[in-house]
């Protein structure tokens, strides 16, 4: 039993007056196994992020099914823009999702000090930089100890040295409590570099052109040569 | 500039004030513009005999009743018509009506169906209010953010705990913008209402001294009331407003 079955017959999203609706999805089926990490590599506004969020539950004007094999899942969710709450601090928005008292603020604490923000536990959000609210929203994402975690280019906008830090930490953080995670991006090296398995979509409606699963080691992960490779391997089959 | 330099720079203004009313007083030098002491005098007198504490407590009694009404109905009625674009377009009209009908109008009206209760007396201050409270908390709730909303919903938090953390954070800065106009028109139209149908409050005391002619009890009152208010506002108000913006940068 697949761990996420996503099967939309039809997403539209309404033009305005008149004009003629664009359609996103119309028989789109992809079958996530217990465990993988699928980066969903593709264009911008393609319609990634609207996946994440209908399986999410976020988008329900769409006909189809989302089934998850383990009934009703823990759901994490890193979005493009770390949505803190600007009002509470660093610890507070951590604990925001567990259950309230000491329990889920000792557990929010202790996972801060995991993706290494432990002396800031006590700030605001807003005097955080980018990169360190994006490890305050991935401790969040995993203080609920996700089954599912979604990403949406949790990464984007940080330079290189930065992203490929996140990156590090979110490998230590799934190696700790392993979930499926649904990754998308449009950056073939991060994919190539965290993902179980590469789907690229393409088009209006979507689809799959390619689906490609990728067995690399850890130590073919940190070879920059051995990325470039799979990272052509994946520009052949799609260009551009 | 440091709070003990503004203090002291408030001091200084206020008591020029002072100075110049004095001067004015005795230029004039008529039992119609008395001088600071003997509006003073009147003070103590009025608060010797008892009359003066509790006119105000009253009144404070009145404004704090008919303010808490009209925060929370005028709160409840603009968040929803910020979140519910049919709602807005039906009932906004009759807010637009409510907020230009004069408040001496809503006034006759309610002691004229109610008579002249203290029930008609705080309804008619609290529905002057709601329209404005309404309007305000209206701009909040629509813009209250989406993606804020979706990250509650994805993590599935309690409806209570979603309410406290994430909704109304957002709409403190127009609470609090709409508790400030608030009660200073509350406590304005408190004392007209009182002068119009009531036989106790800060209002009344004003129309008995009005009918005497007697000046320095009408200073006396207004400035033992105004500094009431403003004891409320630095005190209560102001300390609340930097505890809830305490996150800003």
């Amino acid at each position: 039993m697949s761990a996420i079955g996503i099967d939309i017959a039809e997403k539209c999203y309404r033009a305005p007056a008149g004009a003629p609706g664009r359609e996103i999805f119309r028989g789109f089926c992809l079958d996530i196994g217990e465990g993988e990490f699928v980066a969903l590599l593709g264009e911008s506004g393609i319609g990634k992020t609207t996946l994440l969020n209908i399986v999410a539950g976020l988008d329900r004007d769409y006909r189809g099914t989302v089934s998850f094999g383990s009934g009703a899942p823990r759901l994490g969710y890193a979005f493009q823009n770390p949505r803190l709450l600007p009002w509470r601090s660093v610890l507070e928005n951590v604990a925001l999702p567990l259950p309230p008292g000491q329990e889920g603020r000792h557990r929010a604490r202790a996972m801060l000090e995991e993706v290494g923000l432990g002396e800031l536990a006590d700030a605001y959000p807003e005097r955080l930089s980018l990169g360190q609210q994006r490890r305050v929203a991935l401790a969040r994402a995993f203080a609920i100890e996700p089954d599912v975690l979604l990403m949406d280019e949790p990464f984007v906008s940080l330079d290189e040295a930065g992203a490929a830090r996140l990156r590090d930490l979110l490998r230590r953080l799934l190696a700790g409590r392993p979930a499926t995670v649904l990754f998308v991006t449009h950056d073939r090296r991060e994919a190539v570099e965290l993902a179980s398995r590469i789907v690229v979509l393409e088009g209006a409606p979507v689809r799959i052109v390619r689906d490609m699963p990728l067995a690399l080691t850890s130590t073919e992960r940190a070879s920059a040569a051995r990325i470039d490779e799979v990272r052509r391997a994946l520009g052949a089959a799609a260009p551009g | 500039m440091s709070t003990q330099k503004r203090l002291l720079l408030t001091a200084t203004s206020l008591l020029a004030l002072l100075l110049f009313w004095q001067i004015a007083a005795l230029w004039a030098d008529s039992r119609l513009l008395p001088g600071p002491s003997e509006v003073f005098e009147a003070m103590i007198r009025a608060t010797r005999t008892g009359v003066m504490p509790e006119s105000i407590a009253i009144t404070l009694a009145r404004v704090a009743a008919s303010f808490l009404i009209a925060m929370a109905l005028g709160s409840a009625i603009g968040i929803a018509l910020g979140r519910s674009v049919a709602l807005n377009e039906l009932v906004g009209p009759w807010v637009v009506v409510l907020l230009n009908l004069p408040a001496l109008v809503v006034i006759i009206l309610c002691y004229v169906w109610f008579g002249l209760t203290e029930v008609a007396a705080i309804t008619a201050v609290a529905i002057n209010k709601i329209p404005n409270v309404a309007v305000t908390m209206r701009e909040g709730a629509a813009a209250l953010s989406r993606d804020l909303d979706e990250m509650a919903q994805v993590y599935r938090l309690p409806r209570l705990r979603a309410l406290r953390h994430v909704t109304l954070p957002q709409l403190v800065p127009f609470f609090a913008a709409s508790a400030r106009s608030g009660l200073a028109l509350t406590w304005k139209i408190v004392l007209v209402v009182e002068l119009l149908g009531r036989s106790n409050g800060v209002g009344f005391e004003l129309q008995t001294a009005f009918q005497l002619f007697d000046v320095a009890g009408i200073l006396a009152y207004a400035l033992a009331f105004t500094a009431v208010v403003q004891v409320i506002e630095i005190g209560l108000l102001q300390p609340w407003e930097r505890r809830a913006n305490r996150w800003r940068r």
